[in-house]
């Protein structure tokens, strides 16, 4: 195997995040967004990594010493009216090492967290125009929620005549 | 976003090869299985090898294997070959000239159903061959 090939699924440890993953954690969300946000990452880390909160996970791929992906998710009662389920609202995998099952064990992980607290349904919310990531959750076997996101441009203050 | 006949002919025409990637399907077999005119169903595999995702075996035992990525080719990527998925939402009523406040409903409902296109496709954007076929195996179990 090259340098370059990604580490396969077996070869990579899934774990809590530590406060020295950050850095990774971050340069892995730049590679892809292109939006540096450390101080968003230190607050993430802060609320989700630090285990405070049980029901809060935040979950990194190791392979070789160095983190090639992560997910982060929580579970959360009555939000949108649902009853207790699982929210997954990050996962990323560095765009080299896609393809080897990264993602799957990160999901596979953080669903595990999830039905050890009862939690027996498990949501996310994505851009429609996120094909690469919406595809990765229907091979999971997702399929959409009885959800309608909604949103509205506000007019700034001082415009609509009050 | 409606889907025609023949674009339902194809996607069963895929999704019956690429279940069996190592099988030649002849037309008349896969018309039988879902009760469709054989004639109808060799136009669709005639398009569908035009554009690589079956390929035509020729000879005896010949048809139509699947030569696609199933892992890749999403079912937005079969549908774009028999509909024109750029055309605009479909206009709620007939054309003709018509007052300024019927427009203004008209372009109302227009932006409804393009809402509602713009979900069908990224739906359709989403799903490979390769889950629509797990999502078979789960149906069937």
């Amino acid at each position: 195997m090259n340098a370059a090939a990604p580490a396969p699924a077996a070869a990579v440890r899934v774990r809590n995040v530590q406060a020295g993953d950050l850095g990774d954690v971050a340069a892995i969300d730049l590679e892809i967004t292109r939006v540096p946000k450390p101080e968003y990452w230190a607050e993430i880390y802060h609320r989700y990594g630090t285990g405070r909160r049980q029901q809060r996970f935040f979950l990194v791929a190791e392979a070789a010493g160095r983190i090639e992906g992560f997910v982060i998710g929580e579970v959360r009662d009555w939000e949108f009216g649902s009853p207790r389920c699982g929210w997954v609202f990050a996962i990323n995998v560095r765009p080299k090492a896609r393809l080897a099952g990264i993602g799957s064990r990160l999901l596979g992980a953080i669903c595990e967290g999830f039905r050890h607290l009862g939690v027996i349904k498990v949501r996310t919310l994505l851009g429609r125009d996120n094909q690469l990531i919406l595809s990765f959750f229907r091979s999971q076997g997702m399929m959409a929620a009885p959800f309608i996101p909604l949103e509205i441009d506000l007019e700034p203050q001082g415009t609509d005549g009050k | 976003m409606k889907l025609q006949k023949n674009t339902l002919f194809a996607l069963y025409s895929v999704l019956e090869s690429a279940s069996h990637p190592e099988r030649q399907l002849s037309a008349g077999e896969i018309a039988r299985k879902y009760g469709i005119s054989p004639h109808h169903l060799a136009k669709v595999l005639h398009t569908l090898a035009q554009a690589r995702v079956v390929e035509s075996v020729r000879g005896v035992g010949g048809g139509y294997r699947f030569a696609g990525n199933a892992k890749r080719l999403t079912l937005m990527d079969v549908i774009e070959l028999f509909e024109n998925v750029s055309a605009p939402a479909r206009s709620a009523a007939p054309r003709r000239r018509r007052a300024s406040g019927e427009a203004g409903v008209e372009r109302a409902l227009a932006t409804v159903l393009a809402e509602i296109d713009e979900i069908a496709k990224a739906t359709f954007r989403s799903i490979s061959i390769a889950t629509m076929l797990k999502l078979v195996e789960r149906r069937r179990a």
